[in-house]
């Protein structure tokens, strides 16, 4: 619709094309119209004339159940919350971390270089559930003095160790679409290796990549529930209880409708920071 | 034809989709596509009216002659057998070596005598696995009983259909020897130390409603991991059923006793395990018919006197 909006400073149209184009849009929305409402028809009354749906609106959308599971739901979901707010900054600091060891190159390094290398290849081979469980139940099993045992410090960090993997890669992916010519530009004005990096690459690196660490990030939102496994009740979890002792899948719907609630800002904030990237770049 | 035409006629779920199909694009009023979808969707989820589900699979009338209940005329998931689900794993001392079919532990030794009442040799008899989420989710049912030390409650008879009991459960906790709690002798002992439990038993409601410790309890997916967290001390004490309890002690976990039992409740309040079956089975009379059986004959005593002999803590002061 952006190519009818006339701001200030457009081309000129010429009058006829002019109304060409509107035409052409209103038949276009009328075609999409029919479409959707057609398609939104068929489906309502395939589902609504199925014989179980009565019983599937009774079971996962009752009303009453909603209600009543909903407070319970919430306050447990505070803890997915706390877990995502405080993975996140470790997640960043790590990524980074490793993503500039990797792109290292002296020789000296080189030891840390494999380790980084390690680290991701193993942390992002190994699924989430299996790393929470593993380092959940495993950790606290060496009975050591100096290592705390609680559940929700081992699942973070799992969550922490996995997700840092993934996140590295992203920053290494900005880093070097940074154009060569930008550090050899930087060099050659006097600035050493680590102020390069610093000054010139990195803020390039890291504003380019905003939009998939966002979407690393709304996933992390959702993977909080893998906690659940060692213990600490959180809200996927509290629904479950929820159920199982009604037998009515409707707290698992409330915990849905929570995540996405707290997922679908963060997925227009990332629709707009991509579509203003795109703006300063020139669109490609 | 216009809107006011639609809303009367709500009852009639083809006419009003076919109205509002014309309202919206031949009156091109793109503006009510959401308020029409939902009046469409009342008209046409109203039009099946409140039916519950049936109970098709044993839908069949057995003839008016014979016993209702007789192998012959049973109407079971695969005729001439009967089909009992369970979860995987099948746990001691319900089931032995995860194999329901061996008829050994306390659960498929029941369901066997049952089987056995009902007409079914121990050939008819095959084991599906359903998970417990499985077990209560709607839809068919590909078993004809659930049997998996699954409480009776009155929430959960609205979606299924059980059984009568067949053992009454009393709920027990089990610690390390070295736990903090491990010489707690009243339930105000309790209150300050993490417990566990695993999710979806009557253990966790038990914690919720009558121990209320301070600390919120931690819940597993099975008892697996709530023995990890208890050996490696994340929670004080474990809150299971006294069978369970019993066997964790005597069996898997080393150093860990059973610290008592709860105080025991008699009468209709008491928690029963029960054998679970989809809505409108009526295979559940037969089956209530077959426990009555097996209650009088001392059969029932005996099965369990066999697998849970010397199951017994001492009592919580309350």
């Amino acid at each position: 619709m952006s190519a009818l909006t006339s701001d200030v400073g457009s081309p000129y149209v010429d009058p006829e094309r002019r109304d060409l184009m509107r035409r052409k849009a209103r038949r276009d929305a009328l075609v999409a119209s029919v479409s959707l409402i057609a398609c939104v028809v068929v489906a309502v009354v395939l589902i609504a004339r199925s014989p179980g749906w009565p019983t599937v609106q009774d079971l996962f959308f009752n009303g009453e159940a909603f209600k009543k599971s909903f407070p319970e739901v919430l306050s447990a979901f505070w803890l997915n919350v706390r877990i995502f707010l405080v993975a996140e900054p470790c997640i960043l600091i790590l990524a980074l971390i490793v993503a500039l060891t990797r792109g290292s190159t002296a020789p000296i390094l080189f030891p840390l270089r494999a380790v980084a290398t390690l680290y991701t290849d193993i942390f992002r081979g190994i699924p989430t559930i299996l790393l929470v469980l593993l380092l959940g139940f495993g950790v606290p099993a060496l009975n050591s003095d100096f290592i705390t045992n609680e559940p929700l410090v081992w699942g973070t960090v799992a969550l922490i160790l996995s997700y840092g993997a993934y996140v590295s890669e992203v920053f290494r992916a900005g880093i070097e679409s940074v154009h060569p010519s930008q550090r050899a530009a930087a060099r050659s004005l006097g600035l050493s290796a680590t102020q390069t990096s610093r000054y010139v690459v990195l803020p390039q690196a890291i504003r380019r990549v905003i939009p998939p660490l966002l979407n690393d990030f709304i996933s992390l939102q959702k993977d909080t529930a893998l906690v659940s496994v060692i213990g600490p009740i959180e809200a996927l979890r509290q629904a479950q209880i929820d159920s199982s002792f009604t037998f009515n899948f409707t707290p698992y719907v409330v915990a849905a409708c929570l995540f996405i609630a707290l997922t679908v800002p963060m997925t227009r904030f990332a629709d707009y920071l991509n579509r203003r990237a795109a703006d300063q770049r020139g669109h490609g | 034809m216009n809107l006011g035409d639609v809303w009367q006629n709500e009852g009639r779920c083809g006419e009003v989709s076919f109205r509002a199909f014309m309202e919206v694009v031949v009156r091109r009023n793109f503006l009510l596509v959401v308020p029409v979808a939902v009046l469409v969707l009342a008209a046409c989820g109203s039009s099946n009216g409140g039916g519950s589900t049936t109970a098709s699979s044993a839908a069949s009338t057995p003839s008016a002659s014979t016993d209702p209940c007789a192998a012959s005329s049973l109407a079971t998931v695969t005729s001439g057998t009967l089909t009992v689900g369970t979860d995987k794993p099948a746990y001691p001392p319900y089931f032995v070596d995860d194999t329901p079919s061996n008829g050994k532990g306390f659960e498929s030794a029941v369901a066997y005598a049952v089987a056995e009442k009902l007409g079914f040799t121990k050939d008819q008899v095959t084991w599906s696995v359903v998970p417990f989420n499985n077990s209560y989710a709607p839809g068919k049912k590909n078993f004809d009983f659930d049997i998996n030390q699954i409480s009776i409650t009155p929430e959960r008879a609205a979606v299924v259909d059980f059984s009568d009991g067949y053992y009454t459960v009393n709920q027990a906790v089990v610690a390390l020897n070295s736990s903090k709690i491990a010489g707690a002798k009243t339930l105000a002992d309790l209150q300050g130390a993490k417990l566990g439990a695993q999710v979806g038993t009557t253990s966790l409601l038990y914690i919720q409603n009558d121990i209320k410790p301070s600390a919120q309890p931690s819940v597993y997916n099975d008892t697996v991991g709530a023995e990890a967290a208890l050996k490696s001390g994340q929670i004080d004490g474990l809150v299971v059923d006294l069978p369970t309890a019993y066997y964790i002690t005597a069996a898997e976990l080393d150093n860990s006793k059973i610290v008592g039992q709860f105080p025991a409740v008699d009468g209709p309040e008491a928690e029963q395990f029960g054998m679970l079956f989809q809505k409108g089975n009526p295979l559940v009379a037969c089956v209530n018919k077959a426990l009555a059986d097996l209650t009088s004959s001392g059969q029932l005593k005996q099965i369990q006197d066999q697998w849970l002999a010397g199951v017994d803590a001492p009592y919580f002061a309350s």
